[in-house]
């Protein structure tokens, strides 16, 4: 039979290193430092198109990332996407007439939200909703216009 | 013809009795818990042999696990030019399937096996008898604390399987094939969910290690008491658990993913 107290340690030993795993697992691999869904405000904006923008993506700004898509729901009355976006709550003095659009990181990754801002004297609040938006861009939409100019140009 | 229906009613029975037999001790294995928990002693023992001795095991098989994805991920993502992201794929296949799954198999050989052949071999010698005879209930003595150490155990194992194979991932793709350091850990940190992910890999974990272990005590357990019949159990626990496990992380995948 074994040394009791040489076993304890051994398993106080095992079960730190369990738990150090997991916390190095939450911290270090998952997004938990950037996760924190309660605190900043929020601001919605509707866009006619949100096509590959998923709860969850990254909003930025000046390619800071400053948020994220909290909530993306669909209006039924005006065939328009909205988007709830979660700013953190250090960035608090964006103006009240900043716009938002969205991109493609690079040419095939994720879709992100980008916020420019305006020349408002006024801050955004919580609840307040973007006005100036621009929609996703739809790669295959953009190949037709492309093949559909040059159906045009050989017409000509 | 009637002997072989005979037969297949005959495998049947004794497949369902099993089954009963192994929910019975189930429960009251789970009915000694709150007992067990006043006596830590036994259940520190049981977790330096199930967990403590498995730990060489989980750490040797998860770093080269995780250098061979590292490897495999860079040959192919290298061919899209997306490189970048090998740290997302060696992670999410690592927390959400390699890590529990591959943890959970080499548990159920390292760790099932040894409590299926202590306990029928207890079994075996009459200990589990003897216990009785002076009136200890063997289940709760011996049974329950080896049940409760590798419910503790397997998702402490997982998380330093899936930590290490990481940190392999890491040492091949960025300390080997060049794989930028910065993209490998902030695209990992962009992709991968504390809830949906890493929670997600952990429950399945835990019920991995109720399984095998569970699996593991019965068979030992339910073994015939002499060595033929131990050697035999040994080898059901492991391909039971196994089995388990594979299908078991179907159904789960399924459900959470």
């Amino acid at each position: 039979m074994m040394n009791t107290r040489k076993t304890e340690i051994l398993v106080g030993l095992f079960i730190a290193a369990g738990l150090v795993a997991l916390f190095m697992l939450a911290m270090k691999v998952s997004n938990l430092n950037i996760y924190s869904d309660d605190s900043g405000y929020e601001i919605t904006a509707s866009f006619e198109n949100v096509s590959g923008l998923k709860v969850k993506s990254p909003v930025e700004m000046a390619g800071v990332r400053i948020g994220r898509v909290s909530d993306i729901s669909f209006d039924g009355e005006r065939f328009e996407a909205i988007v709830k976006i979660r700013i953190e709550s250090k960035y608090n003095t964006l103006p009240k007439d900043t716009s938002a659009s969205i991109y493609t990181a690079g040419l095939l990754g994720e879709k992100y939200v980008g916020l420019e801002p305006g020349g408002d004297e006024e801050n955004l609040q919580d609840k307040d909703k973007l006005k100036l938006t621009q929609s996703s861009l739809v790669l295959e939409k953009l190949i037709s216009r492309f093949v559909d100019s040059f159906i045009d140009k050989d017409k000509k | 013809m009637l002997n072989f229906i005979q037969g297949l009613g005959h495998s049947g029975l004794t497949f369902f009795q099993r089954l009963g037999r192994a929910n019975i001790l189930f429960g009251q294995i789970l009915a000694g818990v709150p007992g067990i928990l006043l006596r830590w002693p036994l259940i520190i023992q049981q977790l330096y042999y199930v967990g403590v001795l498995s730990v060489l095991i989980i750490l040797v098989s998860g770093f080269f696990v995780g250098m061979v994805l590292g490897l495999q991920g860079y040959n192919i993502l290298v061919d899209f030019g997306a490189e970048e992201t090998l740290g997302v794929m060696v992670s999410l296949s690592l927390v959400r399937e390699l890590g529990p799954v591959v943890a959970a198999l080499l548990f159920a050989g390292r760790a099932g096996s040894a409590l299926t052949a202590e306990i029928g071999l207890m079994k075996a010698t009459e200990q589990l008898s003897a216990m009785e005879m002076m009136a200890i209930d063997p289940i709760r003595r011996v049974l329950t604390p080896r049940f409760l150490a590798g419910f503790i155990s397997m998702p402490l194992l997982a998380a330093i399987f899936s930590a290490v194979g990481i940190m392999g991932g890491d040492f091949v793709g960025v300390g080997l094939l060049g794989v930028d350091e910065g993209a490998y850990w902030s695209q990992m940190q962009a992709s991968v969910d504390l809830y949906d992910d890493i929670l997600n890999g952990v429950i399945k974990s835990i019920v991995f290690g109720v399984v095998v272990t569970w699996i593991a005590v019965f068979e030992g357990y339910d073994a015939i008491p002499t060595s033929e019949g131990v050697s035999r159990a040994t080898t059901r626990t492991v391909v039971h658990s196994s089995l388990a496990i594979l299908g078991l992380d179907f159904i789960l995948t399924a459900i959470m993913f």
